[in-house]
């Protein structure tokens, strides 16, 4: 018979405890007499709660600055007055307060949340991705798997079947199987080495990159001129305020995507080791695979059928909060989903209320963010991409 | 030998294993990549009859190619061979869970690191993996508990690691490195440690030091270790057994004084060498011929 979890941890200690005292000595001195010898060198469940706590803080508050500006600025005031009335169904008679009320619920309060969902979904990708394909510079729009999506939405747009059935468009879908394809076929293409390379990862990305941004061209340029001017200003990437019960319907399916991911946080932590020191650890890796690529072709499907090519923020988003605070995927992909969701959000805020009257695609804001910065990692920090 | 015999016999857990003195059975084993089906399939291994007992060092040595490195796959269910019976503690490998066998279990690959800025204490904790239960609502968090701490912890004070606990393992030295990932290994509590050249990446002293490390986990613990090395004085020295490889099929097998002679490595390696005894522990030492010297084979 083989040993079960209770023979090991009995060898835990026979293992470790008797030969070296010295040793043990300096380690139990760091223990405090609790359950954590390294104070400061993992995540604690304490740490968790802090890190996210206070990032929740900061986006609410952000979430109530994007919502106050605009080309009408709402006061804090005004704004809360709004937002109770709203929830607590009180009708006013404040004329004044009507206008507020509809700018506010009909356009800012949708839109705002759309951008913090959205960013939440690209950042929460990008961090899957990467861990994955051991690739800090892997991300959703740099692989290619953004434009494979957008293709199935765009076919799906010119054969018409993009039509609504209830709340629930199928463009999403269209988007899920052209994401599909595109990660599959960048997998396939950076495996055929036996380490999934960096730099052929981001090779095969290029590549399929151009391949479906022709073919995107060439439906764009078939459709009546009207069309294809939508579609164009669709693919740069840019958010507009949804009606409710559109929000809720995406809502469900993406946090049903996210939920799927954070299951795997433990192992994406493994898989980081590579995959066959993952699979010596008892990961099974062809699920764990097939889970993380549904997920992420799933969330990126979505987001871009709704959206168009946002890019960049499944990249710069979780390296930035690799940085600050470790890579422990438990904390790395909840806090890079906050801060994505942030990021976009104000990004989006930017893009609607520098240029007024004017409005620029939020796509282009986080490539002008997003392009230097990939350089930067490229170019300057080699080392860390070893 | 410095290991006393008995040992396990007089060990109650290992009592209940049925075949317990031996760690891995291997009868007929016939491994390749690609498909064994096809015409001209290239075996990679070819009629592997190997044994490892329970708490022994065994070194596994051979030129390149010779399938060291699949064969250590081949024991820790990285691989499963298309032909023939391997057993761990007298269970087919085959029917364990990838899980399982990870709690009995653990692999050192050759040069591997996590690809993140991960800290050693952290990376040494990911080897408490195959022993925490994930629940269905834990969403995958699965934080550790007193015992993983501790184990790790250990581990950390064996490989010499406490003191970069808290460093980055992409900012360690390549020895910090590998003892890291031995550290990590020895966090999985396994009661089989294999590793795949592990001191290629180590100055003298921290060579000296793991191998004396490995000596006395499988004296004192045993813990068995099966080490695929280059370095045939290291393998000489530190094993109680060595297991030479020759174009997939073992070509010698026994304690290092059998197997370390002029005549098998010059059959194996095609080269000549020059072996006397080692002037403290007697075991054979070998020695690169004189500079300039005629390569006589």
């Amino acid at each position: 018979m083989i040993p079960s979890a209770g023979h090991s941890t009995s060898s835990v200690s026979a293992v470790a405890s008797p030969s070296m005292p010295s040793a043990t000595m300096q380690t139990s001195g760091h223990m405090n007499g609790d359950d954590r010898p390294f104070q400061g060198a993992v995540l604690t469940p304490m740490r968790w709660w802090v890190i996210m706590g206070s990032l929740s803080v900061v986006a609410l508050l952000l979430a109530t600055v994007c919502l106050q500006l605009g080309t009408q600025y709402i006061g804090l005031g005004n704004l809360l007055g709004v937002l109770s009335s709203a929830l607590f169904d009180q009708p006013s008679d404040d004329t004044m307060l009507n206008t507020t009320s509809v700018i506010l619920l009909q356009v800012r309060l949708p839109r705002v949340f759309l951008g913090f969902l959205i960013g939440v979904c690209l950042a929460s990708v990008g961090v899957a991705l990467q861990a994955l394909l051991r690739n800090p510079l892997a991300d959703p729009y740099v692989l290619g798997v953004s434009s494979g999506a957008a293709l199935g939405v765009a076919l799906a747009v010119l054969f018409g079947i993009g039509t609504t059935m209830l709340a629930f468009s199928l463009l999403p879908v269209c988007g899920f199987l052209g994401g599909l394809v595109a990660l599959l076929v960048v997998y396939r293409m950076a495996a055929s080495y036996d380490r999934l390379p960096i730099h052929s990862v981001l090779l095969a990305g290029v590549i399929l990159n151009a391949i479906f941004s022709a073919l995107i061209m060439f439906i764009t340029s078939i459709m009546e001129p009207n069309r294809s001017f939508g579609m164009m200003a669709w693919l740069m990437g840019s958010l507009t305020a949804p009606a409710y019960p559109a929000l809720a319907a995406l809502s469900v399916y993406l946090l049903f995507g996210l939920v799927l991911l954070f299951k795997q946080v433990r192992v994406l932590n493994v898989l980081a080791l590579g995959e066959e020191p993952a699979r010596s650890l008892g990961v099974d890796t062809e699920r764990a695979k097939r889970v993380i690529f549904l997920v992420s072709a799933l969330l990126t499907g979505a987001v871009v059928s709704v959206s168009g090519m946002i890019g960049f923020i499944g990249m710069i988003i979780p390296h930035a909060v690799r940085l600050v605070i470790g890579a422990d995927h438990r904390l790395l992909l909840p806090a890079s989903a906050l801060v994505g969701g942030m990021f976009l959000m104000v990004a989006d805020t930017i893009a609607r209320t520098f240029f007024v009257p004017s409005e620029v695609p939020v796509g282009i804001m986080t490539a002008l963010a997003g392009g230097p910065f990939f350089v930067y990692l490229l170019v300057w920090r080699k080392d860390r991409l070893g | 030998m410095r290991r006393s015999l008995d040992l396990h016999s007089a060990d109650p857990a290992s009592g209940t294993l049925s075949g317990s003195d031996q760690a891995y059975e291997l009868h007929g084993v016939y491994f390749c990549y690609g498909n064994p089906l096809a015409r001209d399939v290239r075996w990679v291994l070819s009629d592997m009859n190997v044994q490892v007992e329970s708490g022994e060092i065994l070194g596994i040595v051979g030129p390149n190619g010779s399938g060291k490195t699949s064969l250590v796959k081949l024991l820790a269910k990285l691989a499963v061979p298309h032909r023939g019976a391997l057993s761990l503690f007298g269970r087919n490998l085959a029917d364990l869970s990838q899980a399982e066998a990870a709690r009995t279990v653990a692999f050192v690959p050759q040069d591997s690191a996590p690809a993140f800025s991960f800290t050693v204490a952290e990376t040494v904790l990911m080897g408490r993996y195959p022993h925490r239960r994930q629940t269905r609502w834990s969403l995958g968090f699965g934080w550790e508990d007193r015992d993983d701490c501790a184990a790790a912890a250990q581990a950390m004070a064996t490989m010499d690691i406490g003191h970069l606990a808290s460093r980055a393992v992409t900012d360690l030295s390549g020895g910090e490195r590998q003892r890291t990932m031995i550290a990590r290994a020895l966090a999985q509590a396994p009661r089989v440690l294999l590793l795949d050249e592990p001191t290629a990446f180590l100055d003298l002293q921290h060579q000296i030091e793991i191998c004396s490390v490995l000596r006395r986990l499988s004296d004192e613990h045993d813990l068995t270790v099966v080490i695929v090395s280059h370095d045939l004085n290291l393998a000489s020295q530190y094993c109680d057994r060595i297991t030479m490889l020759k174009e997939g099929s073992v070509y010698a097998t026994g304690t290092p004084s059998e197997v370390l002679s002029v005549e098998t490595l010059r059959t194996v390696y095609g080269c000549e060498v020059l072996i006397d005894p080692h002037p403290e522990s007697g075991l054979p030492r070998i020695t690169l011929p004189r500079q300039g010297m005629p390569f006589r084979v």
